[in-house]
């Protein structure tokens, strides 16, 4: 089987990390990977934004990236759900590229998804020592996945699993909308924190690199001693505790 | 559009209510505890109703063949209520709306007014309008009264006096009754009880609301928890129903999809205490109800929607689950959004109805996490509209100019991958004099809400894409 990393503008320079072990964990499991060079960002911050032309411009990019790929995987539900929900939508009226686009979202996959639903591992075969906590990010919804990746933490050899507080509450990432309204996402990123801090957990999992910059970047303002990390991470068996 | 829509009002603007309304920490805790309740009830409940997924798809496709057939459907449901005994008027817009109450009014000597809730009657500002003309009118639903005793207005479309505390409310009532309430909810809620009796005893007219209107018996069904809405009804003698044209539902048989949901979603309840059915005023031989039953049909905009990229919004049935599931909404309340209708549904009803212009920061005003779609008991896609709209707004250059440049030179730059390398090094270093460990505490111009609320971890010095060559490596040599 081969796979092609589309690593996200985010995860490449924020969150390299998750990509490295993305590499060794699929490897692991028998995919070869490749890592098409030119790929940059997916559009999806001038999309959110309504400025649907320059966000056409970059995704008509991604086309051409991934042209030849047999699976797309993504570290991120929200970069993913760009590919697969919104490609459609900025080519409905252009018929060649919506094929393409159409093509390209019919490959392209969450890393967790891909690893549960194409993989078919269920079996994490991983350790942490230490609590561990899980916040759902939120364009999962939209991939229809639901507790895939809090099942595979449960399953984690040496874990002690406490379930977060309303995980399904958005974090107040959102891209733009952090700029743009700092106060609303701020409250909303301390009434996450608020909640991690509750479970008593030495990390939280978040799989989505927006959502870690934002939830990391709040725990380390409070000074809270708790890691925010991707679960690829875990799997991968380079972090195996807090 | 409303009444008052041809008077100029300035942008509203979200940033700076939003950012008054989060500093108030008593606000956010008194939501965050009242919407996570309802929340948390719809989910459990919706999580025992059999087929609940079916039950949703079977009331949006039901809710747009109406939309779909919505002349045919208002025609049948007109005849049908008329052959009952019901007078229906139509209105085409609030102010019209009003006038046709007041003429109602006058025609039968009214001068007490009783009125159950009826987001509608927001919408066309009909208290003000009542007032002017002189009658006496009075909010029955006790978090409306609570509102029309302190002159203010719902921040919720289910519970409309979520922003206000049992404490303030106590407060308010000791202050215009001259009374003595501990801030007990049982003896705040006994003491309007009271008060409100006697406004029922002496009132000629009921105004409600309609959640429901089926076209082919042409009834009007309507729920609620207090009784209120029964007494409205039944009581004085003539009973005004105000309501828009979207309520319909094609007939009597549809309604039990409905009534499953709209609690369900609302209050977490099976069923509300009250679900009344009015077909016709009170018959020959009949023990109670109005002598006198007026429908007034208000469109106030809605065909225009109809006709446009957002007729979905018409499914809504005002349950209020996108309210109490969203994190925006929870955290800076209704009143922020400057709107008849708050939280994600306001963000486009309110720009649809009350003026795209004036309310362009609403749509931006989500973190477009989703929550609200899932809520939807009519699968309205909320998310997805919010981002039309602003693609609309951009279509119509209403996109402010630093925006519309940063996101051309983005664009650009990430077209090449030359750039977008070279892009992600100039920002780590332009970053790095602000920074100590990796982290900047503080950043200029538009990033500096971002911290003035967390740390803005760096681009790390080395970034995925060149790390790949010796990932690469490192699998020839294991291979």
């Amino acid at each position: 089987m081969r796979a092609s990393l589309f690593i996200t503008c985010l995860a490449d320079l924020f969150e390299p990390a998750i990509g490295v072990a993305m590499v060794r964990l699929l490897r692991k499991h028998g995919v070869a990977l490749d890592f098409p060079e030119a790929q940059t960002c997916c559009g999806q911050p001038a999309f959110n934004t309504g400025n649907w032309d320059d966000a056409r411009a970059v995704a008509r990019r991604m086309l051409d990236v991934f042209e030849d790929a047999e699976y797309v995987v993504s570290p991120s539900g929200s970069c993913t759900a760009m590919v697969r929900e919104q490609f459609p939508v900025l080519f409905a009226e252009e018929p060649r590229q919506l094929e393409r686009a159409k093509a390209l979202a019919s490959r392209t996959y969450e890393f967790i998804e891909f690893f549960v639903k194409v993989l078919k591992i269920t079996d994490p075969d991983a350790r942490f020592d230490g609590t561990l906590t899980y916040h759902y990010t939120c364009h999962l919804r939209g991939l229809g996945m639901t507790t895939e990746a809090e099942d595979l933490v449960r399953r984690l050899k040496g874990v002690t699993y406490v379930p977060l507080e309303r995980k399904e509450q958005c974090c107040g990432f959102g891209g733009a909308f952090a700029v743009k309204y700092p106060d609303v996402s701020g409250a909303m990123v301390n009434d996450k924190v608020d909640c991690i801090i509750r479970t008593g957990a030495d990390a939280v999992v978040v799989n989505d690199t927006g959502c870690i910059m934002n939830i990391a970047g709040a725990l380390r303002r409070r000074n809270v001693p708790i890691r925010v990390i991707h679960l690829a991470r875990i799997l991968a068996g380079e972090v195996t505790h807090p | 559009m409303s009444a008052n829509a041809s008077a100029y009002k300035p942008v509203w603007d979200f940033s700076a209510a939003s950012r008054q309304a989060v500093r108030n920490k008593t606000l956010r805790d008194a939501l965050f505890r009242a919407t996570g309740k309802f929340d948390d009830g719809r989910r459990e409940i919706m999580a025992t109703l059999p087929q609940s997924e079916q039950v949703r798809e079977k009331a949006r496709q039901i809710k747009d063949e109406v939309l779909a057939n919505l002349d045919t459907y208002l025609a049948e449901f007109s005849e049908r209520a008329e052959a009952a005994g019901a007078h229906v008027h139509w209105a085409a817009n609030g102010e019209q709306a009003n006038e046709i109450v007041v003429a109602i009014a006058r025609e039968h000597g009214v001068r007490n007014i009783v009125k159950s809730k009826s987001m509608v009657s927001e919408e066309t500002h009909l208290n003000d309008a009542l007032g002017k003309a002189g009658l006496h009118v009075v909010e029955s639903d006790l978090g409306e009264y609570i509102l029309q005793v302190a002159s203010d207005h719902p921040s919720h479309i289910v519970v409309p006096a979520v922003h206000r505390t049992k404490e303030e409310i106590a407060d308010l009532f000791n202050n215009a009754f001259d009374a003595d309430l501990p801030s007990e909810p049982t003896a705040i809620t006994a003491f309007a009880r009271k008060r409100l009796r006697d406004e029922f005893a002496g009132a000629e007219m009921g105004i409600t609301g309609a959640n429901f209107a089926c076209a082919d018996t042409g009834t009007i069904v309507q729920v609620t928890n207090e009784g209120n809405g029964r007494l409205s009804t039944t009581w004085p003698r003539v009973h005004v129903v105000f309501t828009g044209i979207e309520k319909l539902i094609p007939g009597l048989a549809d309604l039990p999809v409905f009534l499953k949901l709209l609690a369900r979603s609302a209050t977490g309840q099976p069923l509300t205490i009250y679900t009344n059915l009015i077909t016709g005023p009170r018959r020959t031989g009949e023990g109670d109800g109005a002598q006198e039953l007026h429908i007034v049909l208000l469109d106030n905009g809605r065909t225009d929607v109809l006709g446009s990229g957002y007729h979905e919004t018409l499914r809504c049935i005002r349950c209020g689950a996108c309210l109490n599931t969203c994190p925006v909404y929870r955290a800076v309340g209704g009143h922020a959004y400057g709107g008849i209708y708050p939280g994600p549904i306001g963000s486009l009803l309110t720009p649809l109805y009350e003026g795209k212009r004036r309310f362009r920061h609403l749509p931006h005003a989500s973190s477009l996490c989703g929550a609200c779609y899932e809520a939807c008991p009519v699968k309205i896609n909320i998310p997805q509209m919010l981002i039309e709209m602003k693609a609309d707004q951009a279509g119509e250059g209403m996109t402010p100019f630093f925006e519309r440049m940063t996101f051309r030179v983005w664009s650009l730059a990430m077209r090449s991958k030359l750039f977008y390398r070279l892009g992600a090094r100039f920002m780590r270093w332009g970053l790095l004099p602000f920074s100590r460990d990796g982290w900047a505490s503080w950043l200029p111009g538009p990033f500096g809400g971002w911290t003035d609320h967390r740390e803005f971890a760096l681009p790390k010095d080395e970034p995925f894409h060149t790390q790949w060559k010796r990932l690469q490596e490192g699998e020839a040599r294991a291979g």
